[in-house]
């Protein structure tokens, strides 16, 4: 195999460029996508790469399109992925119903922006993490991860491709206009060095019959691509095991959804994915992710010198969501702080999982810019 | 030439533990899927080898009945859907069941575009003047003064001619017929899945139940009436002026033309993109 950009060594590129590399790495051989600011940039070098790698990338007609094309071509069997903003993930959240509801593997990168609405095109923002877990209606589960730096954004978007395989869900990369548009070194890791995974597929015609029923036990059903012979039949209302609509069957529903929901609860310890620094003795914690991760690092590193045992932690995944681990290091610490650029999101996370056992306080910065390390000292001190 | 009777068509291609359908008594629906496996019988096309796509409505029921690889996506999106499908795997031929609300309101824009890039796909698309399964809203193609719950008075808006947009988007095969027209029906839809590139089959639909009901045609024959009063074939037309049209639809095939399909332009595209590359000669 040939590819487009050199690979088994590091070069120093954007963001943007990093999480189309890496999907194209992970085998991602379906791109559909809509421009808009500061996600472009993903779509721009898939269309580059996709041909040449015999893979397709088509720019749809809008962002609905864009996220049932990928639906549409995860069923006839190709990794696909879909790359947005804040305006266009909330056109996405229709058909990421769908692909929840339908257990289709897809990853959806959002690249976010100030808003709501058009808002701040072209600066950063965490203001979508609860569109990102809340988006789409009625009862779900999908797996969020969240990058801080731009090798990150590398080495999680071929997890996210993995984690999407592994457990036939859609995965939101959720990244922001900081990281899309930084150049950092990354190390572009030769195919050997990566591991893959792909979805399981049913073993026989047997298997086949139940595209959505709990068949091995482990809430994951194999999924019967379009094409071989199977005649799977997919709905996005509520079904049986064998893809027949039930809609008005509560029995039916309940253990559709809860399944859904339950095979990503049962392996959080699989997905969940986070970082401490200097947690060992630390009175104060600072909870974070994403770009303002690195500032609240930094800041730790501040407040050590300073005398005040701070530490940090770095939440890698935002959903599924890790609330003991949370309520752990609540009983542990006197204060929890949640810096973040939004007027609080993750902190309603972290409050409720710190359950009362230690002070929650929200540093927000909302406008485009990253809280300096500066800043979340002095709140912490202050 | 038809030889094979309703009961083997349905034998051969139905699943039995979805029946009976959800289809109203009169309903036009079940007819125009069963032109369409008589087509596909016809042709001797492999079942394991084509895709049934649809959004959502009564006609969007269709793909849950048949036998075959199918896909029952969200309302007006089928196409969007099935341009994945389609680019990702090139060897499944696509059929899609819409509405013509799915198809010209709310998947309007998929519509013409998936007919801008003559997405390779043949579009069966039921047109009955109304929302069905919601119970009977107007639709976009409602004809001026018909009534429908949301236009209690009588439809004041113009409507959309579907067959007319789809030639001037760039369909490769547009045809529009009442499904009592069933032999030039069968006919249309095995030209339409022989062809490269988009293909539409329209079908003016009888829907009883929602819409017969509050126009004054209670049912299917009433509708069959109705039609063959506002139907002209497309040959007469030509000789009509717009004011002996007003109010009529026109029938027939409006055209049948060979442009690239998608398909053949991505892989074109594909070998430009590695000889600009210098990746082949
Ligand atoms: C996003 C969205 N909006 C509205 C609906 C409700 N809805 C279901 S079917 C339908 C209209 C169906 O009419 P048509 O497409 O003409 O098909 P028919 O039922 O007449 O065959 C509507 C509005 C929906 N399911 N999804
Ligand atoms: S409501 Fe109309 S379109 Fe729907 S099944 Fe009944 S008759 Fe057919």
């Amino acid at each position: 195999m040939r590819y487009p950009f050199p690979v088994g060594k590091s070069d120093f590129i954007q963001g943007d460029e990093a999480i189309a590399r890496a999907a194209i790495l992970a085998g991602c051989r379906f791109y559909a996508g809509y421009p808009i600011t500061p996600a472009s940039e993903i779509f721009e070098a898939m269309a580059l790469y996709m041909p040449l790698v015999d893979g397709v990338s088509i720019q749809m007609e809008d962002e609905l399109a864009s996220m049932a094309a990928i639906i549409g071509a995860s069923w006839a069997g190709a990794k696909a992925m879909t790359a947005t903003s804040g305006p266009g993930f909330s056109l996405m959240q229709e058909n990421l119903g769908y692909a929840i509801m339908t257990e289709t593997p897809v990853v959806v990168v959002d690249v976010q922006r100030g808003g709501p609405s058009t808002g701040q095109p072209t600066l950063a923002a965490q203001g979508d993490i609860m569109q990102a877990i809340w988006g789409t209606h009625g009862d779900h589960s999908l797996i969020v991860l969240s990058p801080s730096t731009v090798q990150e954004a590398f080495d999680m978007t071929i997890r996210a491709f993995n984690l999407a395989e592994k457990y036939r869900t859609p995965v939101v990369l959720l990244t922001d206009a900081e990281i899309a548009h930084m150049r950092e070194r990354v190390y572009i890791p030769l195919p050997e060095e990566i591991e893959i995974v792909e979805r399981k597929l049913p073993a026989n015609e047997e298997e086949a019959k139940y595209p959505f029923g709990d068949i091995h036990g482990d809430g994951i059903p194999p999924m019967p691509i379009f094409g071989k012979g199977y005649r799977t039949y997919v709905t996005g209302l509520t079904h049986d095991e064998r893809g027949r609509p039930k809609t008005v069957d509560a029995e039916v529903h309940e253990r559709l959804i809860k399944r859904i929901v339950e095979k990503l609860e049962r392996n959080k310890a699989d997905i969940v994915s986070y970082e401490t620094f200097g947690m060992e003795d630390a009175e104060i914690a600072i909870v974070s992710t994403g770009i303002v991760a690195r500032s609240a690092i930094r800041a730790v590193k501040i407040l050590r010198e300073r005398g005040i045992k701070a530490g940090m932690l770095k939440l890698n995944t935002i959903w599924p969501f890790d609330f003991d681990m949370i309520e752990e290091l609540a009983e542990r610490v006197e204060k929890i702080y949640v810096p973040e650029m939004n007027l609080g999101q993750l902190y309603h996370l972290v409050r409720e999982g710190a359950n009362g056992k230690a002070e929650v306080k929200l540093i927000s910065k909302i406008g485009g810019e990253v809280h300096t390390p500066m800043e979340i000292v002095e709140r912490v001190v202050s | 030439m038809y030889l094979k009777s309703a009961y083997e068509i349905r034998d051969k291609y139905l699943r039995k533990d979805m029946l009976p359908t959800i289809f109203c008594p009169g309903c036009g629906i079940g007819s125009a899927l069963q032109y369409t496996l008589r087509a596909i019988d016809d042709l001797g096309l492999n079942p394991d080898e084509i895709v049934w796509v649809s959004g959502i409505g009564c006609s969007s029921r269709v793909p849950g009945f048949v036998n075959f690889d199918g896909l029952h996506t969200t309302h007006g999106r089928a196409l969007a859907f099935a341009t994945g499908i389609k680019l990702a795997n090139p060897d499944l031929k696509i059929i899609a069941f819409m509405g013509d609300g799915d198809a010209a309101a709310i998947g309007g824009n998929h519509f013409i575009h998936a007919i801008r890039r003559n997405l390779d796909i043949t579009v069966i698309l039921i047109n009955n003047f109304t929302y069905g399964m919601t119970g009977g809203q107007v639709a976009p193609t409602a004809l001026k003064g018909l009534r429908g719950t949301t236009a209690p008075y009588g439809q004041f808006e113009n409507p959309f001619d579907i067959a007319d947009l789809a030639v001037s988007a760039g369909a490769n095969y547009v045809a529009r017929w009442s499904v009592f027209n069933y032999l030039q029906g069968i006919n249309s839809i095995k030209k339409a899945l022989q062809k490269e590139g988009f293909t539409l089959v329209e079908f003016l639909s009888p829907c009883p139940i929602s819409f017969g009901r509050r126009n004054r045609m209670k049912t299917a024959p009433e509708l069959l009436r109705w039609y063959q009063r506002i139907t002209v074939p497309i040959s007469k037309a030509k000789n009509m002026s717009p004011e002996e049209l007003e109010g009529k639809i026109v029938i027939g095939e409006f055209v049948d033309r060979d442009r690239p399909g998608l398909i053949r332009e991505y892989e074109e595209y594909k070998k430009r993109a590695k000889r600009m590359m210098g990746w082949e000669e």
